[in-house]
């Protein structure tokens, strides 16, 4: 006996059969347990309740929804307004964020002490402060909308969100939908070619410049070749508010601003770390070569940078998607305050609703992480 | 006859001049970091304008127009335009102890002083008896248990009433002192060779890093009765504290991992060759490199922990920013949310910024190898 308990393997897997049983009788456990309370209860675990009428309204919805309709769709409404703030967190959070860095770094020194000051103030304190701070700020110091701030483009800012005109399409607008793909694909053949030819001969493209104004171009053309079909809808006063037009709600500005703000304080110092981690030799190398320092940077410098940038910036890709939950604090309808919030409280079903909830944040952050390998490997250094 | 060349022939080295004065002194300094080329110099303008427009009206409104006294928000308008502190100034007592009662408050400071006393040998490496001062720091959390709540001799003390910045303490002290132990065994967990050991350590880490924080308090404050017999009842707090510790554990366990997998194979093999079993190696070899290599990122993750226990304020604690929502839903004070919101801030700020400066100080002092 004292032999079998001295091999390594004998006790590894005494130990995982341990673990095994352990785990066995904790899920046992509390199976048994959430049975008996259920019962007590009176409820049975099932997701019926999704079917049911919601019977409360959402403020903010991407998709037409009204109280009558199901909890499944004010799921959806949540789910939708989660990756609203998301999407746009993050755009904002990487064009400040990379600003910022490149600030930290510039050899200006009141410039570099300006993204100094930024950074350590806002990555010190909680993203909720942030949150409840610039929601305070847009509530209760931004003027009434009988005194709106007009902030030009047919634009108000009023404590009630900002108003902001609305394009509608009418008829032809299709023309310039087309244009667009037709841009987007043309851009992409172009790069395409641009590489070859670059890989090739040595010659370079101005790349960004043509693909830009393609894009740009072929939807423009769309609109006046259809007979201008876009007209704006404005938002106008009336008694009480504005009426018409987009809305951005005080709600979605506070947590979208907060979001990418701190978001961004965190991007900038990865950044940073990026490109110092490009040895300075590279530089040089690169200057003795006779490059110029603007194609330096574009061809040695930031390509090296963004292999040492991408990992950490997913995570806080991630960390910002996370963090738009707390968007319950300043009620914001996103998933957590309507599946977690008002359903899981009119339904009383907790185990559901919280197991909805923790599914679809795992699953927004695998879908993350996937995109973000699949891109890490594209860009990786192939050995040879 | 007599040389009388003119050539003249130097006979040593003559003087240096000084350097140009424009590159030297103050206008030299400004030159080389403010006005290198126009475009820096048209950054600086820039700058500088930025400032103005910003700071100075920020300085007016926090204290030249602020008012620090008054009752209640009209009395504070009537004084100055800018910030009413005198809301503040009210409240101290909740910020502080929350609904602590007034007169076992004493219990609070001297937690308070006793926690000061176990940083002591974290800051300071030469003071004397340092060992046993990290001994007493193991002692502190029964300490500060018995202190706060109560029993024996003092009398109990509700954590309900727990509430401010020394909730805010507590639940960050806690989650630091329980997660960093809990999150080294699952990096070890996961690095295990026994794959069934490792798939539940992956699992669990995956899950508390997939999911936001706020969900895990939902389960805590709604869920978790589902899971114990009928008529069993947590205090809240303990759950909180539970999901804080768990949550935070699951990042530590990939900063460790992160240090584990940079000590080389050959660490492992020799501490076998030396006859050393799994826990002795671990704990003699191992764990001693990979921490100090893991450590400035661990100080990193309890500044997150540390700001993430305002979250607790949304299912219903009285932290900081609870006190503050709370006591603006008073109608005499309304609509001074940037004030509270601003003052809970600055304490933050003070918290985690020492903090993240005691990690780059362990950084250096840890960084014993090559320096450059």
């Amino acid at each position: 006996m004292i032999s079998l308990w001295r091999s390594r393997q004998a006790r590894s897997v005494l130990f995982q059969v341990l673990a095994m049983a352990g785990l066995v009788g904790l899920v046992t456990f509390f199976g048994i347990q959430v049975v008996a309370n259920l019962k007590v209860m009176g409820l049975s675990f099932s997701f019926a309740f999704l079917d049911f009428p919601a019977g409360y309204d959402i403020n903010q919805t991407l998709i037409t929804y009204d109280s009558t309709n199901t909890h499944l769709r004010a799921l959806f409404v949540g789910l939708l307004n989660t990756a609203l703030v998301a999407f746009f967190g993050i755009i904002v959070a990487t064009v400040v964020g990379f600003l910022i860095g490149v600030m930290r770094l510039s050899k200006n020194f009141l410039i570099s002490r300006i993204a100094v000051v930024y950074i350590e103030l806002i990555r010190n304190i909680p993203v909720l402060l942030h949150i409840l701070l610039i929601y305070g700020l847009v509530v209760n110091v931004l003027p009434h909308p009988k005194q709106a701030l007009d902030i030009g483009f047919d634009s108000f800012l009023t404590n009630r969100g900002l108003f902001m005109p609305k394009p509608i399409f009418e008829d032809g607008a299709s023309l310039m939908f087309y244009g667009l793909l037709l841009g987007l694909g043309l851009a992409w053949g172009f790069t395409y070619y641009a590489k070859r030819v670059q890989a090739e001969t040595g010659k370079i493209y101005p790349v960004f410049a043509i693909c830009t104004s393609v894009i740009l171009l072929l939807p423009v053309l769309g609109y006046f070749l259809a007979g201008q079909p876009i007209t704006m809808e404005i938002s106008v006063f009336k008694t009480f508010n504005f009426h018409g037009g987009i809305v951005v709600r005080p709600e979605f500005l506070a947590l979208w601003l907060a979001l990418s703000m701190y978001t961004a304080a965190f991007i900038a110092e990865i950044v940073r770390g990026g490109i110092l981690a490009v040895s300075y030799g590279q530089t040089e190398a690169a200057h003795a070569l006779g490059i110029r320092p603007n194609r330096t940077l574009q061809l040695v410098v930031i390509p090296q940078a963004l292999r040492v940038i991408i990992p950490p910036l997913t995570s806080q890709y991630l960390n910002l998607t996370k963090n738009s939950s707390l968007a319950i604090a300043i009620g914001y309808m996103d998933l957590v305050s309507t599946i977690g919030g008002i359903t899981l409280n009119q339904t009383g079903r907790a185990m559901e609703c919280m197991l909805i909830l923790l599914s679809i944040y795992l699953m927004f952050s695998l879908l993350i992480s996937l995109f973000m390998n699949w891109y890490n490997n594209h860009i990786k250094l192939i050995e040879r | 006859m007599a040389n009388t060349s003119k050539a003249y022939v130097a006979t040593g080295l003559s003087k240096a001049l000084p350097p140009p004065l424009n590159t030297t002194g103050v206008i030299g300094w400004i030159r080389q970091n403010l006005f290198r080329t126009w475009f820096d110099g048209a950054l600086t303008l820039f700058a500088l304008y930025l400032i103005v427009v910003i700071l100075m009206p920020s300085i007016d409104w926090i204290v030249v127009t602020a008012s620090f006294e008054g009752m209640s928000r009209a009395e504070c308008r009537a004084v100055g335009k800018g910030a009413c502190w005198a809301f503040i100034g009210e409240r101290l007592d909740q910020f502080v102890y929350g609904f602590y009662p007034l007169e076992e408050r004493w219990r609070v400071n001297l937690a308070g002083l006793l926690l000061l006393i176990t940083l002591v040998p974290l800051v300071f490496d030469k003071v004397p008896g340092r060992m046993y001062l990290f001994g007493y720091g193991l002692l502190y959390p029964a300490i500060a248990y018995f202190l706060l709540t109560g029993g024996f001799v003092l009398p109990e003390v509700d954590t309900q009433l727990f509430g401010g910045i020394m909730l805010t303490i507590l639940v960050g002290i806690t989650g630091i002192t329980f997660s960093l132990p809990l999150g080294i065994l699952l990096a070890l967990a996961r690095r295990s060779d026994m794959i069934f050991i490792s798939v539940m350590a992956v699992a669990f880490i995956e899950f508390i890093r997939g999911v936001p924080l706020i969900t895990l308090l939902f389960v805590a404050s709604s869920m978790l009765n589902y899971f114990f017999p009928p008529g069993t009842s947590f205090d809240l707090l303990v759950r909180v504290l539970i999901m804080v510790t768990l949550f935070s554990a699951g990042y530590i366990a990939e900063t460790v991992r992160g240090g584990l997998q940079a000590i080389p194979n050959g660490q492992q093999e020799a501490a076998d060759a030396l006859g050393l079993g799994y826990w002795q190696s671990v704990s003699l070899i191992i764990l001693p490199q990979a921490l100090k290599i893991a450590i400035p990122g661990i100080v990193n993750i309890f500044i997150g922990l540390f700001k993430d226990t305002t979250l607790v304020s949304i299912i219903g604690l009285l932290d900081p920013i609870g006190i503050g929502r709370a006591a603006l839903s008073d109608i005499k004070w309304a609509g001074l949310s940037t004030e509270v919101y601003l003052f809970v801030a600055l304490f933050f700020f003070v918290c985690c910024f020492a903090m993240s400066r005691y990690s780059m100080y362990l950084e250096r002092k840890l960084h014993t190898g090559y320096k450059r």
